[in-house]
């Protein structure tokens, strides 16, 4: 009754979690567009999606995909032949347990005609799966926690998976040793199956059980007669051994039977068996239920995010249903760090300390920006930033070992960033090459805008206005600000710079205008000598900057060796530092 | 022959895989051998406007990985190039810079050593000219080019800051010249050829950058070029992408079709054309074919059909 109740609770709740999730996969959205799709578009368009597919021929990539990455994970084997080892462990393993042992009602005793738990070859199978899930998990461990892997970071949900399956595991085990050595379940054995009454016969099978298979006797204790023992083997073989293997087999229990001996009688009498049970049977009830709103729920999204992938194409797929996987993705990631120890710019967070920089932690960022939740102007800063950090390299996406086309995630949700309006410095830079590339997705109008917000940010940090019949305020002389470029290693040389003008005529961006400081601000030279007053304002206010190609025409012919392009860099650095801090501080005063 | 460690750095292999391929087999027929390290990431380049210590860093983990495998490091594209080149420089000169990135190294156990006779940084161009040889390529030609006109686009990062990069003279480079003419073409004059391809400003302001991309191809095409060469993807993308894109939204087409220099010298070599990923490029390039010598009939005729192509 108690069984059957809380095995139902659990299931009702993991049934509803999972119902849920799969309802927020099509309620919820990132990106322009998506949210403007009503939801019954979604649903069918997903629907016809399935279909079509299913009725064409990508049906055979489908299997293949099925085949070969959901159930051999031969993406992880790309990566890294010991994480495939470990989790083909873990999931093999679990999985098997799952269907021999927990559903053993249901599966083995279907199938098998003269299954019983206690006979091999079911009896050590067991524990060999028991054995292999550990195996995965101790790896999983070691991975995380003695490889160090850089930037490699391990959350809270890792530490619960990695929790729930070790308990689930070694509460199993134990309670298998407690049982092997329990003196009272031997007694009821016998009551039940073995029918001897004679006093001699009793003793003579348990003396065999306790010299053969582990039990712990409060009464029986060898060392036993040869005779004795021989009278056991025989009943033993009678009655016994049809439903029994030796408890050797069960090796990992017979081991932990063989540990506890000593206190084996006083456990027994505490009922530790029975304490074990309820931990064991609860931490698979509390796995069960909790698993839609854990990270094990990549069992179920993660062969889906390999099969949608599979057959799915932005540019040829609908929207529609682009939208919802891109939902589904995010409860696919297992936050396994590949695309983070793989990515192109993971390493620059120790320079520019924003967690967002790290393909696994945006997904975080990203769940909590899909959900609705009301982030702050910070917060949405910082994920913009995050994503905008990217050299769109692909890796993250080739890597993902279930299949998340995360390349496609990171533009959708850096556009729909971009235009709530808070400023990206860094989008004036070679990282918008790509975007630059794909602006005929972006529209037109949804293109220029954050291009020219990000220039008003900088014109408006409090720089020399421009317009001409305004009366220009004196611009300030900021100390530190040259202080900061003498130290600079790259920007150093500006000071000797005497105003000949070379960089200037050198300029390709200078030669394109006709009238160059009306579309560019300070010229080269120019800059070169407003650096040299500490005239920060008008140095950082200089469109030149954002426009100037690195070529390096400038610096190469400068007869003073002033590394003018460099010094450009310099200044482009600090305007976005300063920048950074405005947009940010803005946010928090209101 | 010298082994390097191949950088290919984020955007040949997302974008402009081509360019990986035709490198590789190229490479490979003239027996250079290269090595993949994995674990490298961006050179640093496309952070260089946000964060100076980003970039370094950045940078100094790619040398110190080639380091440690003691290969040194050749880069295809040339923005990667000039940026490792930057930081190589940067950490021999300044010894406070290179302890800091140090520190930050040390924390997933790696150490660039750096300084005299530590490993260098050298471009794909650099490798065929000065590893290579321009006598040992001439051996490898099976089928020249003849009457074709190529305008070799140097690409500013691998040029400048000279002292820096030290790729060629600055002011007149040569190196490519004498490439593109290993393979029987002309590499012709132009007076732009120096100057920018104007992709770094593409995505920061497309006009700007795609009018210095006009002006190039103006310059190539009056200088009688029938093809762009180029050995960076940047480059690459700006003159074969962008110009696609320019004639298909209606403007000028120029019909100056870009190769890269693998390209280029794999046809000549006879490479697979597969491997060279001629198909690959946006503005059809396979017309070069005509220009194989083949006795003065044939090759006008091919010629004139390849221009009609263009």
């Amino acid at each position: 009754m108690f069984f059957s109740i809380s095995l139902y609770l659990a299931l009702i709740i993991f049934a509803a979690g999972v119902l849920y999730k799969v309802f927020t996969w099509f309620r919820s959205s990132i990106g322009i567009g998506a949210a403007e799709i009503p939801l019954s578009r979604r649903v069918l368009s997903s629907l016809t999606g399935i279909l079509r597919t299913l009725a064409s021929v990508k049906v055979f990539t489908l299997c293949k995909v099925f085949i070969l990455d959901v159930v051999l994970n031969r993406r992880i084997l790309r990566e890294d032949v010991l994480r495939w080892f470990m989790h083909m462990c873990i999931y093999g393993g679990f999985m098997l347990l799952v269907v021999m042992h927990a559903l053993g009602r249901y599966t083995s005793a279907v199938i098998f005609d003269n299954y019983l738990s206690t006979i091999n070859p079911f009896f050590f199978l067991r524990d060999l799966f028991g054995v292999l899930v550990l195996v995965g998990v101790a790896l999983a461990i070691y991975r995380r926690f003695i490889l160090r892997i850089p930037r490699l970071f391990t959350n809270v949900g890792d530490y619960y998976a990695l929790i729930i399956v070790a308990v689930i595991l070694l509460s199993g085990i134990a309670l298998e040793g407690v049982k092997i050595t329990s003196h009272t379940i031997y007694q009821q054995m016998v009551e039940d199956y073995a029918g001897l009454e004679d006093a001699q016969e009793l003793r003579a099978l348990e003396a065999y059980w306790v010299q053969q298979y582990g039990v712990v006797s409060p009464t029986a204790k060898g060392p036993f007669d040869a005779e004795t023992l021989a009278q056991g083997e025989e009943l033993n073989s009678m009655s016994c051994v049809e439903c029994h293997s030796q408890s050797q087999w069960a090796f990992t229990g017979y081991g932990v039977a063989r540990i506890i001996r000593p206190i084996a009688v006083w456990l027994d009498g505490l009922n530790a068996r029975g304490v074990l049970w309820y931990i064991h049977f609860f931490a698979c009830l509390i796995g069960l239920a909790y698993l839609p709103f854990s990270k094990m729920f990549h069992i179920i999204a993660s062969p889906l995010s390999l099969l949608a992938n599979a057959v799915m194409e932005r540019g040829r797929s609908d929207p529609a249903a682009i939208a919802t996987r891109q939902m589904m993705e995010l409860d696919a990631c297992t936050h396994c760090g590949t695309c983070t120890v793989r990515c192109s710019v993971g390493a620059a967070l120790e320079e520019i300390p924003n967690i967002n920089i790290l393909p696994s932690e945006k997904i975080a960022s990203i769940k909590a920006l899909a959900s609705g939740r009301k982030l702050t102007r910070a917060e949405l800063k910082a994920i913009q930033e995050g994503v905008y950090l990217c050299t769109n390299c692909y890796r993250c996406t080739v890597v993902c070992p279930v299949g998340i086309n995360l390349q496609d995630l990171w533009f959708t949700v850096r556009e729909a960033l971009l235009q709530r309006g808070i400023p990206e410095v860094s989008l004036l830079s070679p990282l918008s090459f790509y975007r630059g590339l794909m602006r005929e997705e972006v529209g037109p109008r949804d293109y220029q805008r954050p291009l020219m917000k990000a220039r008003k940010a900088i014109a408006d940090t409090d720089g020399v206005k421009k317009g001409q019949d305004q009366v220009l305020p004196l611009p300030r002389r900021e100390g530190e600000f040259k202080g900061r470029l003498n130290l600079s290693a790259q920007a150093s040389t500006f000071s000797v710079c005497f105003g000949c003008q070379t960089c200037t005529n050198a300029c390709p961006v200078v030669a394109h205008y006709a009238n160059p400081q009306e579309a560019l601000g300070l010229l080269p030279h120019q800059i070169m000598h407003a650096c040299a007053l500490g005239l920060r304002d008008l140095a950082f206010g200089s469109a030149m900057l954002w426009d100037c190609l690195t070529c390096y025409q400038c610096q190469e012919q400068c007869p003073q060796g002033v590394g003018v392009t460099d010094v450009l860099y310099e200044l482009k650095n600090c305007v976005v530092e300063h920048v950074g801090e405005k947009t940010v501080g803005r946010g928090r005063s209101g | 022959m010298k082994q390097f460690a191949l950088f290919l750095g984020c955007t040949i292999p997302a974008r402009l895989q081509q360019y990986e391929s035709a490198a590789r087999a190229v490479l490979k027929e003239l027996g250079v051998r290269t090595t993949d390290i994995k674990e490298f990431n961006c050179c640093g380049y496309p952070l260089r406007n946000i964060n100076f210590e980003a970039f370094i860093l950045l940078s100094a983990r790619n040398l110190a990985l080639a380091e440690r495998t003691g290969l040194d490091i050749m880069a295809l594209c040339q923005c990667c190039f000039g940026t490792l080149q930057k930081a190589h420089a940067l950490l021999k000169e300044d010894e406070s810079l290179w302890k800091e990135v140090n520190a930050v190294l040390a924390k997933e156990g790696l150490h660039y050593k750096g300084g005299e006779g530590g490993i260098e940084v050298r471009h794909l161009l650099q490798v065929l000219y000065h590893e290579v040889g321009i006598k040992a390529l001439k051996r490898h030609i099976a089928r020249p080019f003849a009457g074709l006109r190529v305008a070799a686009h140097y690409g500013c990062h691998a040029l400048r800051p000279s002292p820096i990069v030290q790729f060629d003279d600055p002011v007149s480079p040569t190196l490519f010249d004498e490439l593109v003419g290993v393979t029987g073409a002309v590499s012709v004059p132009w007076q732009r050829r120096l100057e920018c391809c104007g992709a770094p400003l593409r995505g920061v302001n497309d006009e700007l950058s795609t009018a210095l991309t006009v002006k190039k191809l103006e310059d190539g095409k009056g200088a009688g070029a029938h093809y762009l060469c180029v050995a960076c993807p940047y480059c690459q993308i700006q003159f074969d992408t962008v110009q696609g894109e320019i004639a298909a939204k209606g403007g000028e087409n120029h019909r100056l079709p870009s190769l890269l220099y693998p390209q280029l010298l794999g046809l000549c070599m006879g490479i697979d054309k597969k491997a060279l990923g001629l198909e690959a490029n946006q503005v059809p390039v396979t017309g070069i074919e005509g220009f194989f010598a083949q006795g003065r009939k044939g090759r006008r005729k091919s010629a004139q059909k390849s221009k009609g192509e263009a």
